[in-house]
């Protein structure tokens, strides 16, 4: 059978899809929140591990073409996953502490999952479209799940309202590029020859779609607000997983579809990688609140990623993913501690003053935060560092040193904000009201593998780097 | 020229034959018993006269939701029935997959007491809504 081999091509996304079936299923007929814990679990481990092992050599075409895996989009779906994987293990300890802990949140992330690993393996408009559809309704469910907490409402609200309105400049842009070439496959869209104002209305049309995705300047307002109100875990899982399925998704679209126009769509991604990382770094410096202080980093950070997107050679493209691949890591692991010190005292325990001195309370976690902060602030020999150095490089490699200045000089002002979390936790008078509990097994030993990852890769990149190059032209 | 279109004529007049002779058949051979609710304006089921703004049950959203899942199923099955012909058994295994996940959908809605509108006495638990 024809079409079962096609299902099998993209088995990690059909192993979640069905996990998220079977899961709300298990949550309407047994009603056992533990239960549909476990198996949301087991299967998006299951769909991990087949995922890693198709980054080595499998790749395939399925559904006539709409969907291509291997190589980098295998690597997308690894990253989507282990995304995935630590917020559904974050969420439950989580969750349960702050008396929201549904068994509806395990099937949204699953749906969710799902969109993401379709939106990386697209190759066709219209799957684009799909996949980044079903992954942000479930974010948009996801971002209002404490349904009492004000601020969780108005950021679901906020995320919907201008959610829907950028999809509709990217569905626009689609339309119009559809128009233009008369296909809606990325490779034959780059095929097209007379390139009229149509075209070029529907390329501003999608960068607009796809910045707003990755919230870069200046369709960035909805970020701090939403991160802020969505619970952590959450506020994890949008930061991370469908992030790197925007990047990878956007990273298909400019080399697949718009390869020609290089010229033209390169100078306007340098524009808003610079307003990106400036206005990323500058209004982080002034937060007071944790998790806004990310939300504005993890800007920052779209402007560093969107440096290699700008340079847009092979090898700024493989430094791109392994600038995702640090950025997924640190940030699952700095959201899992703000989550973690929120456990209590309650929701709006998110305040950089809150912090003080509860670095020594439980010092392991302390250590962890430093960990993922100083990785972020890229200090080697931590991830983060290699993640900023490769994809400086290959922008340098390219000539776009002005760029690189940029960058560096934010990420320089950075340190400042990164560093005022850890001062506040080591440096200042704790309140003895505060006694810190000891975190599950289960919990801490997700954070300190992260954390051991966010180490092994900036001490030891050269396998995984290696792997990225070989991912042949990017295009599979 | 216009000749193609005389069947789209005929149907149209047929349309007006029935909805025309549905009325007045209903007035002449129906039994005519009137009372106040009766003649009140129809808006289903609710007290039509009063603030639009009013609360009223998340009910009618979530039939309305289901009504529209399900009507564009139907968007979706009828051009495959149409042209299912040329399309072979591969296809018919696509749609019963298609319609399986729905019917999963239905299920989980059933369980939670989406046609539950009797709340009180509601099999469902309490704080699904």
């Amino acid at each position: 059978m024809e079409s079962v081999n096609e299902l099998v091509t993209i088995l990690p996304a059909i192993i979640i899809g069905f996990a998220g079936l079977l899961v709300m299923m298990l949550d309407a007929y047994i009603e056992n929140v533990r239960l549909v814990f476990r198996t949301t679990t087991l299967f998006t481990l299951g769909a991990l591990g087949i995922a890693i092992n198709d980054m080595f050599g499998h790749s395939g075409e399925a559904f006539y073409g709409l969907i291509t895996y291997g190589g980098t989009a295998a690597f997308g779906a690894v990253l989507v996953l282990i995304g995935t994987l630590v917020t559904v293990i974050l969420s439950r300890d989580y969750l349960e502490k702050t008396g929201s802990h549904i068994a509806e949140v395990y099937s949204m992330i699953l749906f969710g999952t799902f969109g993401m690993l379709i939106l990386v393996s697209a190759n066709n408009l219209v799957t684009l479209f799909l996949g980044i559809e079903t992954m942000s309704i479930c974010l948009y469910v996801l971002a209002g799940l404490v349904k009492n907490e004000k601020k969780g409402v108005e950021a679901a609200l906020k995320y919907f309202l201008l959610g829907a309105f950028s999809t509709g400049f990217l569905l626009y842009g689609m339309a119009l590029l559809y128009g233009a070439s008369g296909s809606t496959f990325l490779t034959d869209i780059a095929t097209l020859d007379d390139k009229g104002m149509i075209y070029w209305a529907g390329v501003a049309l999608l960068l607009v779609g796809f910045f707003f995705k990755i919230s870069a300047v200046p369709f960035h307002m909805w970020t701090p607000d939403v991160y802020q109100g969505a619970p952590t875990t959450i506020t994890a899982y949008m930061a991370t997983a469908s992030k790197s399925a925007a990047f990878v998704a956007f990273i298909f679209v400019l080399s697949r579809a718009l390869p020609e126009a290089r010229a033209e769509w390169g100078d306007v991604i340098w524009l808003f990688s610079i307003l990106t990382m400036v206005i990323g770094n500058v209004l982080a410096l002034v937060q007071d609140n944790v998790k806004r202080m990310l939300a504005y980093s993890s800007i920052a950070h779209a402007g560093y990623i969107l440096i290699g997107l700008a340079a847009g050679t092979d090898a700024a493209y493989s430094a791109v993913l392994f600038y995702l691949f640090a950025y997924t890591l640190m940030n699952l692991g700095a959201f899992g501690i703000v989550a973690y010190y929120e456990w209590h005292k309650g929701l709006d325990f998110t305040e950089v003053k809150n912090y003080a001195g509860l670095g020594f309370k439980q010092p392991v976690m302390g250590v962890l935060m430093s960990i993922f902060l100083f990785s972020m602030v890229g200090i080697p020999p931590f991830a983060g560092f290699i993640g900023k150095y490769r994809v400086f490089a290959a922008a340098v490699d390219e000539g776009l040193i002005s760029l690189v200045v940029v960058g560096v000089l934010a990420s320089a002002a950075s340190v400042y904000y990164y560093l005022r979390v850890l001062i506040n936790l080591y440096m200042h008078e704790s309140d003895p009201g505060i006694t810190l509990i000891r975190p599950g097994v289960l919990y801490s030993a997700t954070l300190i593998i992260l954390a051991a990852l966010t180490i092994y890769f900036g001490v030891k990149p050269g396998d995984l780097t290696n792997l990225l190059g070989s991912f042949k032209g990017i295009s599979y | 020229m216009l000749e193609q279109y005389i069947p789209i004529l005929l149907l149209i007049c047929l349309a007006i034959i029935l909805a025309v002779s549905f009325i007045v058949l209903s007035h002449v051979l129906g039994p005519n018993r009137p009372n106040s609710n009766k003649l009140g304006a129809y808006e289903s089921g609710m007290d039509p006269i009063g603030q639009a703004r009013d609360r009223y049950s998340v009910s009618f959203y979530i039939i309305a939701m289901e009504f529209i899942v399900f009507d564009l199923e139907v968007v979706f099955i009828y051009p495959w029935a149409v042209r299912y012909q040329e399309f072979g058994a591969g296809t018919f295994w696509s749609m019963m997959l298609f319609i399986g996940i729905l019917f999963l959908g239905l299920l989980y809605t059933l369980r939670k007491g989406t046609f539950d509108w009797d709340l009180v006495h509601s099999r469902a638990k309490k704080s699904s809504y």
